[in-house]
């Protein structure tokens, strides 16, 4: 054991600096803003400014604080239990979420395999293809697609002119316009890493396969996909667990009836102006996504150890 | 929309760093969007030297929720009358100082009298416009949909199955106000508009989950372009707004025509009030812009814009007969009796108002 310890090399004042860096800045920007937040949802609504009770007073010191403190309560959890709206809003979240991470990955493997495949001198090129969309602002890009989906919109035009369809598609204001939007916007965060992943695999392998007189079908299916899942599974993450909490897209491009909690979120802070019910359910979103972001943490941990 | 709002309000956020950099004179209005001929605007730039940042919102709840959040850089803000008291209880307004508003004396007793059990002794606001919400229709197209006979004068249009079911392929908008469609629906019930019982805000709630799979979108702007244009052939909405979309049609001339009526069963009577947050930074110049809101000649001007009522009584003449002679706009003694008014819910009561209007529009 002492023998261990003497070889560890003792940590400098300067790296300890740079770890606390990164520390810091989780405590002051996560962290804090989560207590800020968990504390409301332990609140009242009230008609005051701002629109919920208790809140804190420095001026009244110790006492005022622990008085505060017994004025909270966790009846806007009990209140989130009882109703269903809620549990129905995190469910349909996580599905359409899940389906579209499903639907973002059918079209992203071709694209990232394709620019793993193509010459070297064209893949930069093509890289900055996937990450030119960038360029413009989110919610540009999104409203974009507005004009494209509506009723009088471009598809509907070009489907009308070819004579492919006699009466427009409804699709804006419906489900299949936030798949639309969702795989749209989060393709890159997926054909990036799976492209990483896929432009490192040994081209020697395909080849002895195909010395070996295996059909390419079977190579890709034995020897590529299997060498890409690290890269399928990082790729899935990165569009699962933003598409969970979003918001702009169901909003702009889904109708009444499309629940998604970062919706039901709003409403419940613009609409109803229930700051405490609000935040109690971003504090059950935050513990949900709390899965699936520790489950994608041990995967790229488990990758580290491998490659090291 | 509600991103729009986003985006123009971090728009004036800039804009207000950048002139109070200047030292300009500077008011930040935030007003219903399409609410008034911004040439007023201008006006009182011109006039005043004081620059008029303007942005716009299309719901109470997004005004309120930024007035209870404190900080809202806004000078002169416009809250119907319900939103109007349980904000004032919240202290989000200051009191109006009356010596620097000498045009207090154009405004309309009758107006400031009802105003008043919003805003006791209208110490903290005057009436901007007044309205009523009613239905705003495609006359060709309900007509194809119902025949002639359509109940075009009720609610029977909007709250009657029968009748609704049949407008749903040409196109139903509703406002996305609980406290304009709760109370429309318990008046189609025959119960208090203004009940605060939580039994008959459910069965309101059920006669409006009923018509929802006819209504297409639920939105309190967007109708006033898709009624011009003829997408939709009925729209829950306010008077103005209606009547601004029968106004775009006939200058579009493209064949759509729009008609407005208050149902004969009774509508929603409302006021818009400007009143001034407690924290606003430029209180002087806020007032200057009231004084000259309720000059008679821009009041006027205001409502031959927007075709809303307003509460000056001096700007009366001034306006043009199809404002002042249409009873959709300043209706007739005998059909004000039949408009109702309500008013705010406490917060408990609130949370089950908003919670049924989600699972009217999700369809839950």
């Amino acid at each position: 054991m002492s023998q261990k310890k003497s070889q560890a090399p003792k940590r400098s004042l300067g790296s300890k600096a740079l770890i606390a860096v990164p520390f810091l800045w989780l405590v002051i920007f996560f962290l804090a803003p989560f207590f800020i937040v968990f504390k409301i949802s332990l609140s009242e609504v009230a008609v005051a400014i701002p629109p919920y009770l208790p809140t804190f007073d420095l001026a009244e010191g110790w006492t005022g604080f622990v008085e505060a403190l017994s004025g909270f309560s966790f009846e806007n959890y009990i209140w989130l239990i009882e109703d269903d709206l809620y549990w129905k809003s995190y469910l349909s979240s996580a599905q359409i979420a899940l389906i579209s991470t499903l639907i973002t990955l059918v079209v992203g493997y071709p694209i990232a395999y394709g620019m793993a495949r193509s010459p070297k001198e064209w893949r930069p090129t093509l890289l900055m293809l996937v990450i030119l969309p960038f360029w413009t602002s989110f919610l540009i890009r999104v409203y974009a697609w507005i004009g494209i989906l509506k009723n009088e919109g471009l598809l509907n035009q070009l489907l009308l002119a070819l004579g492919v369809i006699n009466e427009p598609l409804v699709i804006m204001n419906t489900d299949l316009a936030v798949y639309i939007g969702i795989v749209y916007s989060y393709l890159p965060f997926l054909v990036l890493p799976l492209y990483a992943s896929l432009e490192k695999l040994d081209i020697s392998l395909l080849e002895a396969a195909e010395d070996l007189g295996c059909p390419p079908w079977k190579a890709f299916w034995k020897i590529t996909l299997p060498l890409s899942i690290p890269g399928v599974v990082a790729g899935c993450f990165l569009v699962f667990i933003p598409a969970v909490g979003e918001f702009v897209i169901p909003d702009l491009l889904g109708g009444s009836n499309t629940l998604m909690i970062g919706k039901t979120l709003w409403v419940e802070f613009f609409s109803n102006r229930d700051w405490p019910v609000s935040s109690a359910v971003a504090v059950i979103l935050l513990l949900i996504l709390v899965v699936p972001i520790v489950l994608f943490q041990n995967h790229q941990q488990k990758l580290a150890e491998m490659q090291s | 929309m509600m991103i729009k709002g986003i985006l123009t309000g971090v728009a004036a956020l800039g804009l207000m760093a950048g002139s109070a950099l200047a030292q300009d004179r500077v008011v930040n209005v935030y007003n219903w969007s399409d609410y008034i001929d911004e040439s007023i605007l201008e006006e009182f730039t011109k006039e005043t030297g004081i620059k008029v940042v303007y942005d716009v919102f299309d719901s109470n709840e997004i005004l309120e929720t930024k007035l209870l959040a404190g900080g809202t850089g806004y000078d002169v803000v416009v809250p119907t009358g319900s939103f109007l008291s349980r904000q004032i209880k919240a202290g989000a307004f200051s009191e109006l100082d009356k010596s620097q508003l000498s045009n207090l004396s154009n405004m309309w007793k009758d107006i400031e009298a009802r105003v008043d059990k919003y805003d006791p002794g209208n110490a903290h606001s005057i009436n901007y416009m007044w309205g009523t919400t009613g239905v705003g229709y495609n006359v060709e197209k309900v007509k194809a949909a119902l025949g002639e006979d359509a109940p075009v004068d009720s609610w029977d249009l909007v709250f009657d199955e029968a009748n609704i079911s049949k407008l749903k392929d040409c196109g139903v908008f509703l406002l996305d106000a609980p406290t304009e469609m709760i109370p429309a629906a318990l008046n189609y019930l025959g119960l208090d508009p203004d009940s605060k019982d939580r039994g008959d805000i459910e069965k309101a709630g059920e006669l409006l989950t009923k018509i929802r799979p006819y209504v297409q979108k639920f939105h309190s702007s967007e109708y006033i372009n898709a009624l011009a244009n003829g997408d939709i052939c009925m729209a829950v909405g306010w008077s103005g707004d209606v009547l601004q979309a029968r106004d775009r049609a006939a200058e579009a001339d493209n064949g759509v025509t729009v008609e407005y009526a208050i149902p004969k069963e009774g509508a929603l009577m409302w006021f818009d009030q400007m009143a001034i947050p407690a924290d606003a930074p430029h209180k002087a110049e806020a007032h200057e812009f009231l004084n000259y809101i309720m000059r008679p000649d821009v009041m006027a001007k205001a409502s031959n814009y927007v075709y809303y009522a307003n509460g000056n009584k001096a700007s009366q003449e001034l306006l043009n007969d199809d404002v002042i002679g249409d009873p959709a706009i300043y209706p007739t003694e005998e059909a004000v009796k039949n408009l109702y008014t309500v008013t705010a819910y406490d917060p408990k009561i609130n949370r089950i108002v908003t919670r049924i209007w989600t699972a009217v529009k999700s369809g839950q």
